[in-house]
């Protein structure tokens, strides 16, 4: 994967596959421990010890349409070259949490990449979920949820491409004014 | 500096569209518009299969196709990714292997509006005599 948003848009698909009502992407950047942290939570089926441990095998997937998954072991792979760590907690019938730690200054650090666009798309193409995202940069926090948008202009995924548009934009502005680092 | 943009101004420019905005459940006969699956799991993301979809969603509404485009999962054509799968009203859906913007828009110019078939058909839902 190119960036972080691009492996968030593959993740929260894994969420919406185990039946997530709520999903909470996490993103904190912390220069005072050299860290760049993403948390990924969903309220979904969770998985046993068994395939927990095995979930970031590459040759392990709950899906039936190949024999690879190389989502998480993908993520494992670019938190830990930059010295960061990767880790999953699961329970059963309550949900998962996924954290990867990557090192802030470290050279093969990912970009956030096309945050916007992900936010906007996962939006629209899992009506059903209650999507989270919350950015903490060392200008503040941003909170972007779906729950709030749909009040004022319903389902994501019934919405015209200018009020798309405008979220993609509220959400870059939004990134920006909090001095987090969009990779401009 | 600009303002930044909160959902106060969501909520103006909404209401200000209000009265020229149709839902899409309202004229939603499903069977009636095109639908495009785009398959976005780890191995088309990694392809690009973001940049189809939004290409898809703008040149359909550009050139005012009523179609839904939605992503799915992976069909189990890694090797052939960005695969989209395209269900015209009243015919089978086909998938379509190695899309990029160029072919995305060969599809909809031939295959949607022409109806013509064009390259890079996956052998995925096409039967043969034997079944």
């Amino acid at each position: 994967m190119k960036n972080i948003a691009l492996h968030i848009l593959d993740l929260v698909e894994n969420s919406a596959r185990a039946e997530a009502r709520e999903v909470v992407v996490c993103i904190t950047e912390a220069p005072e421990k050299d860290q760049y942290i993403l948390v990924i939570e969903d309220d979904g089926e969770g998985m046993n010890e068994e395939v927990k441990n095995k979930a970031t095998d590459p040759f392990y997937t709950s899906r039936t349409t190949r024999k690879i998954g190389m989502g998480l072991p993908l993520i494992q792979q670019n938190a830990e070259r930059t010295g960061g760590s990767f880790s999953l907690q699961s329970v059963p019938g309550s949900g998962t949490r996924l954290e990867a730690i990557f090192v802030l200054s470290h050279p093969d650090r990912l970009p956030l990449g096309e945050i916007d666009d992900v936010l906007v798309l996962l939006a629209a193409c899992n009506p059903q979920l209650r999507l989270v995202y919350e950015h903490r940069a060392p200008g503040g926090l941003y909170r972007f949820d779906t729950s709030e948008i749909e009040k004022i202009a319903g389902k994501i995924c019934n919405c015209n491409q200018k009020i798309r548009k405008f979220l993609r934009e509220m959400i870059l502005e939004n990134l920006r004014g909090i001095g987090a680092e969009i990779g401009e | 500096m600009n303002k930044i943009k909160t959902l106060e101004d969501l909520k103006l420019l909404r209401e200000g569209m209000q009265a020229k905005f149709k839902l899409r459940e309202s004229g939603n006969n499903a069977e009636n518009i095109v639908r495009i699956k785009v398959a976005m799991s780890t191995c088309g993301i990694a392809s690009g299969a973001k940049e189809i979809m939004n290409f898809l969603i703008e040149e359909l509404e550009q050139q005012a196709i009523e179609a839904v485009v939605t992503q799915t999962g992976c069909m189990g054509y890694c090797y052939a990714e960005p695969t989209i799968e395209v269900t015209v009203p009243g015919k089978e859906p086909i998938v379509f292997g190695e899309v990029d913007k160029h072919r995305a828009a060969e599809i909809i110019e031939k295959y949607i509006i022409h109806n013509e078939l064009v390259d890079g058909i996956l052998p995925m839902n096409y039967r043969t005599i034997d079944n």
